[in-house]
């Protein structure tokens, strides 16, 4: 296959769709909860029933703000929100209610560091705006019909645009995993592509190295994942490179990426260029910002991945594998950092992080968030490893258990054995001592009835606090009993 | 008082009567006698349990587009026809918080697109006053319930003059509260920046208490101003006398043209001794950018309301075209259908005007030429002009089927449109009639300055007594 790169320059603007994180619904109360049964959380200003009006939900506001102070953008304090109108089954009032050309932030930056390449490069971004989603057609429910879950209609959404500054699929996809990255360290969205609450549609031109005009674009459409988007991105880019090659011209279109197959198609029918006929909607004011409280959610943004990274890489000495891998959620850098300062050890910290728990998140497909094993728990059974009561490979085991069975450290390993105690004077002092508590027991234990062995050795347990070996208390209770 | 529930039995006998139905004046679209009672009895429970009320079984008429429940909201329109509203307008609920009863939907032109009812899919109301005219539209229903006396008060809404003028056509006051003062939230969609519920009364001290048991701030409408409202309006005594000492009315040279009806003037100039007479300081003011009213009004309202009847598609409520194959046919034979040609007329205008490469000289020219009318009565006011007062209408009502032009439709909102547009408060009450038709005066004042519009009005209406309606 011809390496156009040699030749042409890729050139990429992307549109990332962000849900937020909000409880209700953009211009509504009702929940904006993914998986209701169709049409359950909707009302007549989401169904769009006749004199039914828009109200703008603070907190989708709130964290379209927390959004656009992220990524660097300037806020304008007055925005405007416009009806972009068109017809569709699953778009209510005929129109979107969307922003336009007064949108909440204008001009922020994403600085982005391709992998395999030393240099970050700093990606323009045009506009962040507020909209409303649509809602959902089903096409493959009934046959010969389309069925209608308005659910998602009005749910809050951003939109994230950038400038055409990117040069490759990779940087493309840098682009979008920085992005995801710092949404989500800002709390604004889940930023699942999977889930729908991060969708991505891609502009993407060819032209030959130096040129300084763009050449036509086309947008590619349908991908679900961030490497989808850089597989699509380059075999839309060869598809150019190959017909500018010939001479030909590319057609400004719509290309559907084709997961299974690996390609991109113009999108079926003649995409109807639609004239949206944007104005302001009249059923909201301009909303108008308080600097005040644009300045206290400045200083309520928790740490960015950028600075949390230089401060951890002072703080604890980590090196570059380990700052990607504990500051790649913020939910992750802060288990670390809770780990690291209970324990005192980060480097050991890190690498439990990297190796155990990374496997363990993996192979139960959880969050952190919802890890059984919190951190000052983990910092525990790392302190006894440092201390010399598990050995590295004990603490393993004792970290599988502890994920299952929610217990710490200390009383796995001793239920475990691991840190058993197997000093025969000591058991049997201990025997010794249960024997005098328990009189009755011990006499018809004595007599020969072996059914109360079960209470004795539990008695013994129980005063060993779980770390006198049980088979042990066993065999030894016979004999200080004969 | 009268027993709460006879009177609304009463009124709800009297709005299903034939001669008010279909074969009749064809005022009333809809009613609800069972619903209608069983809300008159919460309405005595709740009075004698000593609950205040400002309407305590007030029936009321309500125009067909401000939704309700237990009766269809149509909005005179084939595209809604059987639709019932699953919600209730806040107007609406707040007018039965104090004790007023529905009693029945009134006609109105088709999504009030029109200054006749006659653009309804039910087909014209007939003017009371006289069978063979129309009662002015949109709110034409509303306005012959009142003068017809099925019922005391009834609403209607506004958007370029469609309670004024109808109002003035049927001889009975007509309130246009200012924009943002009553909730739209339940009054189906036209022009939103230019939308106001609005209502008609015998008297102008119901037509105020009306206003203010509907008017405040609601957190469903975000135009809707949490202005402090007035409380009740003084009794009618109050009004007697020279009332209007130290109050300055001015009379805008630009609403008594060459063309005006001389019936219309002379009956304009008495008002005008008789405000003179009350104490007022008349004074001549000029509102130069009036004439182009009309122009801007009819293209910011058919722009959003291109938008606005979007969703009347089919797919969610209201009848759908079945003979069809596709989406886009669907569409096409449900809206075809489903709206009369005066709607049709201005969704296309609106979609015209919105248009990529079209907004800039028609839409958004309109919103500037928009704010000088606006500034024209910022600056008469700022001079101390306390109100204004002009005809509501050039002329009294035209026969039905006589205005068959569109354009000369429109013109008949010119006098009333201006205070859409700036969204200053108005009253039309009656001030005479010619020939036996109602003839109606207009008041105007400063946003939110309904107390003094409607201390004014009452103050003329007693001092012309039966004058207004001889
Ligand atoms: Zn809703």
């Amino acid at each position: 296959m011809t390496d156009w790169s040699q030749k042409y320059e890729m050139v990429v603007g992307l549109e990332v769709h962000v849900q937020l994180k909000t409880r209700s619904k953009m211009f509504c109360g009702c929940s904006a909860d993914f998986g209701a049964p169709p049409n359950v959380n909707t009302c007549p200003v989401c169904l769009a029933l006749p004199g039914a009006l828009p109200v703008i939900n603070a907190e989708a506001v709130r964290l379209a703000l927390r959004a656009a102070i992220a990524l660097d953008f300037t806020i304008n304090l007055q925005s405007v929100f416009a009806r972009k109108n068109y017809f569709y089954p699953d778009l209510p009032k005929g129109y979107q209610i969307s922003q336009y050309d007064e949108p909440i932030a204008v001009r922020g930056t994403l600085r982005v560091r391709t992998p395999g390449e030393t240099a970050t490069h700093d990606i323009a971004i045009t506009r962040l705006h507020m909209e409303e989603d649509a809602g959902k057609s089903v096409h493959d429910r009934y046959p010969r019909k389309t069925a209608i879950d308005l659910n998602r209609a009005g749910v809050p959404l951003i939109e994230i645009v950038s400038e055409p500054d990117i040069r490759s699929a990779a940087e493309a996809g840098a682009y979008l995993r920085t992005l995801k990255q710092i949404l989500e360290y800002a709390g604004v969205s889940d930023v699942s592509m999977e889930e729908g609450s991060l969708r991505v549609d891609a502009n993407v031109s060819a032209r030959l190295h130096g040129a300084t005009e763009l050449g036509t674009k086309t947008e590619v459409k349908n991908v679900n994942s961030f490497s989808a988007v850089e597989r699509s991105l380059q075999r839309e880019f060869e598809r150019q490179c190959a017909m500018l090659d010939r001479g030909e011209v590319v057609r400004q279109e719509t290309m559907i990426w084709d997961a299974s197959r690996g390609t991109v198609r113009p999108a079926r029918s003649k995409e109807e260029s639609h004239d949206y006929r944007y104005f302001p909607d009249p059923d909201l004011p301009p909303l108008i910002l308080d600097p005040d409280y644009v300045a206290r959610l400045r200083h309520t943004l928790p740490e960015m991945p950028r600075q949390l990274r230089q401060r951890f890489a002072t703080e604890f000495g980590l090196n570059d594998a380990e700052l990607d891998a504990v500051t790649a959620e913020s939910s992750l850098a802060a288990y670390f950092e809770g780990v690291a300062r209970a324990h005192g050890d980060a480097n050991a910290a890190a690498k439990w992080m990297m190796g155990e728990l990374a496997a363990a998140l993996n192979e139960t497909g959880t969050g952190i968030r919802d890890f059984p094993v919190r951190a000052p728990q983990l910092a525990e059974l790392l302190d006894m490893v440092r201390d010399g009561k598990l050995s590295h490979t004990a603490a393993k085991g004792v970290f599988a258990t502890m994920r299952s069975s929610g217990k710490s450290a200390p009383v796995v390993a001793a239920e475990m054995a691991v840190t058993q105690v197997g000093d025969d004077s000591q058991i049997e002092q201990w025997i010794e001592e249960v024997f005098a508590e328990l009189p009755a027991e011990t006499s018809r234990f004595r007599a020969g009835e072996k059914k109360l062995t079960g209470v004795l050795v539990g008695a013994v347990m129980k005063k060993s606090k779980g770390r006198a070996d049980p088979k042990k208390v066993n065999a030894l209770l016979s004999k200080v009993a004969g | 008082m009268r027993n709460i529930i006879d009177m609304t039995n009463d009124a709800a006998v009297r709005a299903a009567d034939p001669q008010f139905g279909r074969d009749g004046l064809n005022i009333v679209v809809a009613t609800n006698h069972e619903s209608s009672l069983a809300n008159a009895e919460r309405v005595a429970l709740a009075y004698g349990r000593g609950d205040a009320m400002s309407l305590p079984g007030m029936a009321i008429a309500v125009k067909d587009n401000i939704a309700t429940l237990d009766m269809p909201t149509t909005c005179g329109s084939r595209i809604l026809s059987g639709y019932v509203s699953p919600y209730e307008a806040t107007a609406i609920t707040r007018l039965r918080a104090q004790g007023a009863v529905v009693v029945a939907k009134t006609n109105m032109d088709e999504f009030a697109m029109g200054s006749s009812t006659e653009t309804s899919a039910y087909g014209p109301t007939r003017n009371p006053v006289d069978p063979a005219r129309s009662p002015g539209g949109s709110s034409g229903g509303s306005a012959a319930a009142v003068a017809a006396g099925i019922t005391e008060i009834a609403l209607g809404s506004e958007t370029g003059g469609s309670v004024r003028q109808p109002a003035a056509f049927c001889g009975v006051v007509g309130v246009k509260p200012t924009y943002g003062r009553i909730s739209r939230f339940g009054l189906v969609a036209f022009g939103s920046s230019l939308d106001q519920i609005g209502v008609f009364a015998r008297s102008v001290r119901n037509a105020a208490i009306a206003t203010y048991a509907m008017a405040g701030g609601d957190l469903n409408d975000s135009t809707c101003a949490d202005v402090p409202v007035p409380t009740t309006p003084e009794p009618v005594e109050a009004y007697r006398g020279r009332t209007l000492d130290g109050v300055t009315i001015g009379i805008p040279t630009e609403y008594f043209p060459p063309s005006l009806d001389a019936d219309v003037r002379a009956r304009c100039d008495v008002a005008i001794e008789v405000l003179r007479g009350l104490g007022a300081k008349i004074v001549d003011v000029s509102l130069p950018h009036t004439e182009l009213a009309i122009p801007v009004y009819y293209i910011i309202a058919p722009a959003e309301a291109s938008s606005n009847l979007a969703r009347f598609d089919g797919v969610r409520y209201g009848p759908r075209a079945a003979d069809v194959s596709d989406l886009r046919e669907m569409y096409q034979a449900t809206r075809s259908r489903g709206f009369g040609a005066e709607v049709k007329r201005r969704i296309l205008i609106g979609t015209y005007v919105l248009s990529h490469g079209y907004y800039d000289a028609y839409y958004k020219k309109a919103q500037s030429v928009r704010a000088l009318i606006t500034r024209d009565f910022d600056a008469v006011f700022a001079s101390g002009v306390d109100a204004l007062f002009t005809p509501t209408t050039p002329t009294p009502a035209f026969k039905i089927g006589a205005v068959t032009d569109p354009y000369e439709m429109y013109m008949s909102d010119i006098f009333t449109v201006t205070a859409n547009l700036s969204g200053i408060p108005a009253i039309s009450l009656p001030i005479g009639r010619v020939g036996g038709l109602p003839i109606g005066g207009q008041i105007m004042t400063r946003h939110f300055d309904e107390p003094r519009m409607f201390h004014v009005a009452a103050a003329l209406e007693a001092a012309l007594g039966g004058e207004a309606h001889a």
